[in-house]
């Protein structure tokens, strides 16, 4: 695995020349490389392993204010001439775009590598090609020795892999970063005399050594799909809900699409003019921050040296109890909407950059997972939700639910086939306790949320 | 090892693969036997190169051209039911082979399979080779005239985008059981999105709703300046936008549910397609598993998965693994008879490839995968139906559907929807969402129309993290009772 570090920050830079050579009169160039192990072992039998590599440019000129972006997989000279040619005469034909262009030079990170966040271990392949099989073998072990309930799986799943990824400009700024990652999954299926259920659980790390193990990975797998098993229906009716934080982290997820300044300048988010507005309870303080490191020397998974733009990552807070406090923007939507860039580019390979988040996550109240049923008279712990029902327009939530019932504070059976609705904007002010559980496993998470007054639709 | 290309068939050399790429038949012979030298039973070679452009008009402006080009080749090796996948973007002999001897280490037997005489597939000829030489000016038109009419259609259009992108799809696939086939696939798809905005709705409140359409194919140019122009697409964004400012909240609990025909036949492609893909039931992960030859729907249910549908969006002259496409008949007037299959499942099961494996790049492992799936036409009168209800949901239009295929619980989510009040279409409602059964839907579908009609052309399907276009379809057809999700009475 070793490698010049600058090849890939070289390349992207000689991209941008050649296109300022062309005519471009602002150029970007994106390079990505990367390799990745997979593999996944069924009914304690390898069913498919996969290892492969992969590299790929991507280039966006500006002639003017006009512009065009082009990329390819195919690193021949012929192939890169193309590239080239492609995004200048496309970008003589789009129209001119007041807003268009790349950053000003002084905004651009001090930091142009990953250095010190601890992005990288090369520790994901340490292990041989065998025991990384077996760690796979291992973790759907571990969910099907649980309980004589589960015979069948579709697998558990091991992946190591790491990245490259290079950005240059015309405008001076060159910085990479490299990436690892390794991951453990398990989908055990259940089964009793009320029928088949799936569930599943994975872990996520930069490192193996902060990677769970696959005993506690296939625990929690298998304790999922079971807590399913001869789930029924419930009445259709107004209820308390309790989101679990997976589900929760969906929700509070909305937010961030909700403040993204693009869909605020296209009014389509019911968050737009909404700025310095009491958006949510008081309970609720949500914030995105791009610099977070998880303990020193192990960055946060939304953690970068810089956005997709070249600008230093940030942390903010979107919502302060309640009340709405940014948008979040790259530097288009910040000359959009005349306020600065919130370091939230994300820059894919093709096409101008979006926008993505860094770490973000509602702030843990005080009060345990468990405390918080146990205050619920009658009420749904929802665990999953299912389909696609949100709109951002108008804030309608409506989507398929399963999870566990509640009655006087416990546990009383699986519920499935029923949908929750209600609208966002009333189920963020309806919001009245905040779990202690926030834990990251992602670049965004939120604790438990309890929540009054939605509609279950069911028998 | 039995000698491996057949030199005396034709169309061999004349792919983009030999051409531009310079791979030779000895270059792919070797690879063939590279993947094999472990004892592997199967090896495969997935020959891709992707073309595609975009052009999109935003705020009135035409913002965003792009252009890309990707390419690769994927080895597959199998041993009994077990996959090594490796896939390289350089096609070079080096890394060809390295990718070969990559995935050969899924396999640890002595004996082999060996490599069968290549020979070139029997294929369909289901659409336009070539549809991407047409002028961008010819393109940039279309987007300008989507935004024009969008706008043109009512004031309260505040924003509208419009892309149109197309695409050229080459593949060679080559594997050691004789297949050699090649197809050259071409895609195009026109969208237009807009937002409404009506400050003085809702007694002044203020309301906003967004509204989309798009279609497309495996089509030529002249589709959209003769069949489906911009101003329909347009036209038909603008107006699913302007209902939903007046949409009430949907009414919540058990009821009668008819649906429009065309794209909700998604709730085919979620309640029974994926139920139906061979691998989740060779692995007994299907609420369909062991239901074979027995009765899953009333007897006017007949479903057909069809990749063979001259220009559709799903259809394939060949699928992924080299295997030509058919019209596969899934469900008989109710009875389970076939499941959609890829070599492997077929393999296991001792039974034939249907034509439904596929990927969405070489970069991925192929699987059963749908086409073009739809419910079959019945001999109602789609207005008898809407009569027979007394108080229901009328659905014509849907975002987008998903199914856990264990339980074979499926939600979809309607942008479209209206009361049914007294037999007739009344108030359009918002916020629509169906759940249900896969097994149990179908019996409960009481009434079936003469008006089949698949989807504009718009659809894609995920599974294990790999999408793959496709289209549904349906008559308008009733479901005597389904729980809707919703926040009202």
């Amino acid at each position: 695995m070793t490698k010049e570090r600058t090849l890939t920050a070289q390349l992207a830079q000689e991209i941008v020349d050649r296109a300022m050579r062309a005519g471009a009169t602002d150029a970007e160039a994106v390079v990505v490389e990367g390799d990745e192990f997979h593999t996944k072992v069924r009914l304690g039998q390898v069913e498919t392993l996969t290892e492969s590599q992969s590299r790929a440019v991507g280039l966006r000129v500006f002639m003017g204010q006009r512009t065009a972006s082009t990329s390819t997989n195919d690193l021949s000279e012929a192939s890169l001439q193309r590239l080239v040619k492609g995004a200048v005469e496309l970008s003589r034909i789009t129209e001119e775009d007041p807003f268009a262009g790349l950053p000003d030079a002084s905004e651009f990170s001090e930091r142009r590598n990953g250095d010190g966040l601890g992005l990288f271990f090369d520790d994901v392949y340490s292990l041989p090609a065998q025991e990384r099989i077996e760690m796979a073998r291992a973790v759907e072990a571990a969910a099907m020795g649980a309980d004589v309930r589960i015979q069948n799986s579709d697998g558990g799943t091991f992946t190591a892999a790491t990245s490259w990824r290079a950005i240059a400009n015309s405008r001076g700024f060159v910085g990479e970063y490299r990436k690892s990652y390794c991951g453990l999954g398990v989908t055990p299926i259940a089964q009793d005399e009320s029928g088949m259920q799936r569930d599943g659980w994975s872990h996520a790390a930069r490192t193996l050594a902060k990677l769970e193990t696959p005993e506690e990975v296939g625990r929690e797998a298998a304790k999922r799909a079971l807590r399913r098993l001869g789930a029924r229906k419930v009445k259709t009716q107004r209820a308390t809900m309790v989101f679990d934080r997976n589900v929760s982290r969906g929700i509070i997820g909305d937010i961030f699409d909700a403040v993204n300044g693009e869909a605020v300048y296209r009014h389509a988010s019911m968050f737009a003019d909404k700025l310095g507005e009491q958006i949510a309870s008081p309970l609720i303080t949500v914030v995105d921050d791009g610099t977070m490191m998880l303990e020193p020397g192990l960055a946060g998974f939304g953690t970068l040296p810089f956005d997709g733009d070249g600008l230093p990552m940030q942390r903010k807070v979107i919502v302060d109890k309640g009340v709405l406090q940014t948008y979040v923007a790259n530097t288009y939507t910040a000359r959009k909407l005349k306020m600065r860039s919130t370091g939230n580019a994300s820059r894919g390979l093709a096409g101008a950059p979006g926008i993505g988040s860094g770490n973000f996550y509602l702030e843990p109240g005080t009060q345990s997972l468990r405390e918080m049923i146990a205050e619920v008279q009658s009420g749904l712990y929802v665990t999953e939700t299912l389909g696609s029902g949100v709109n951002l327009v108008t804030g309608d939530y409506s989507q398929g639910a399963s999870g566990l019932w509640i009655e006087n504070g416990e546990f009383t059976g699986a519920v499935e086939e029923i949908t929750i609705a209600g609208n966002l904007k009333d189920m963020y002010k309806n919001i009245v306790a905040v779990a202690n559980d926030l834990t990251f496993r992602g670049s965004s998470a939120s604790p438990a949320i309890r929540v009054e007054g939605m509609t279950i639709a069911g028998a | 090892m039995s000698s491996a290309v057949d030199q005396s068939s034709t169309a061999r050399s004349t792919t983009v693969f030999h051409q531009q790429f310079g791979i030779t038949d000895r270059l792919i012979e070797r690879c063939l036997a590279a993947a094999l030298e472990r004892g592997g039973d199967f090896a495969e070679l997935f020959f891709e190169s992707t073309a595609s452009n975009g052009i999109g008009v935003d705020e009135g402006i035409v913002k965003s051209a792009s252009q890309s080009h990707s390419m690769g080749c994927g080895v597959r090796v199998l041993s009994g039911e077990r996959t090594g996948y490796s896939y390289t973007d350089e096609l070079t002999e080096e890394k060809l082979l390295h990718a070969a001897r990559t995935a050969a280490l899924i396999a640890h037997s002595v004996a082999t399979a060996g490599v069968q005489g290549l020979r070139a597939a029997p294929s369909h000829d289901l659409y336009p080779a070539v549809t991407t030489d047409v002028e961008i000016a010819q393109k940039l038109q279309l987007v300008q005239r989507a935004d024009r009419a969008a706008r043109a259609y009512d004031p309260r259009i505040v924003q509208v985008r419009a892309s149109f992108s197309d695409e050229v799809r080459h593949i060679l696939v080559v594997a050691s059981d004789g297949t050699y086939a090649s197809d050259v696939q071409p895609l195009s798809r026109f969208s237009v999105g807009v937002i409404a905005k009506d400050p003085a709705a809702d007694g002044g409140k203020g309301a906003s709703a967004s509204g989309t359409s798009g279609g497309g194919g495996r089509r030529d140019f002249s589709w959209y300046t003769t069949e489906r122009t911009p101003e329909h697409y347009a036209q038909e964004a603008a107006r699913q936008a302007i209902l939903q400012l007046t949409a009430q909240p949907a009414p919540a609990g058990e009821m009668p549910v008819v649906l429009g025909p065309g794209w909700p036949g998604v709730l085919i492609h979620e309640a029974v397609g994926h139920g139906l893909e061979a691998d989740f039931n060779r692995k007994k992960q299907s609420a369909f598993a062991g239901l074979m030859g027995q009765r899953v729907g009333t007897d006017k249910v007949t479903v057909a998965d069809n990749g063979t549908m001259p220009n559709r969006r799903g259809s394939l002259n060949v699928d992924d693994e080299g295997v030509p496409t058919a019209n596969n008949v899934l469900i008989e007037k109710g009875m389970l008879c076939r499941y959609m299959s890829d070599k492997l499942s077929a393999k296991m099961m001792g039974t034939r490839s249907t034509g439904s494996g596929r990927r969405e790049s070489y970069a991925s492992i192929p699987m059963p995968r749908m086409t073009n799936t739809y419910m079959l036409p019945g001999e109602d009168d789609p207005a008898d139906i809407l009569r027979s209800v007394q108080n229901g949901i009328y659905a014509v239009n849907f975002s987008g559907g998903s199914v856990d295929i264990t339980n074979g619980k499926f939600v979809f989510a309607a942008n479209e929807a209206y009361l049914i009040e007294d037999g007739k279409v009344t108030a359009p409602v918002k916020g629509v969402m169906l759940i249900g059964d896969g097994a149990t839907a179908l019996t409960r579908v009481s009434m079936v129309g003469h008006d089949l009609a698949l989807d504009e052309g718009v659809g894609t399907c995920g599974k294990k993290g790999q999408g793959v276009p496709v289209c549904v379809g349906a008559p308008t057809l009733k479901l005597d009772h389904m729980t809707v999700g919703g926040t009202g009475r």
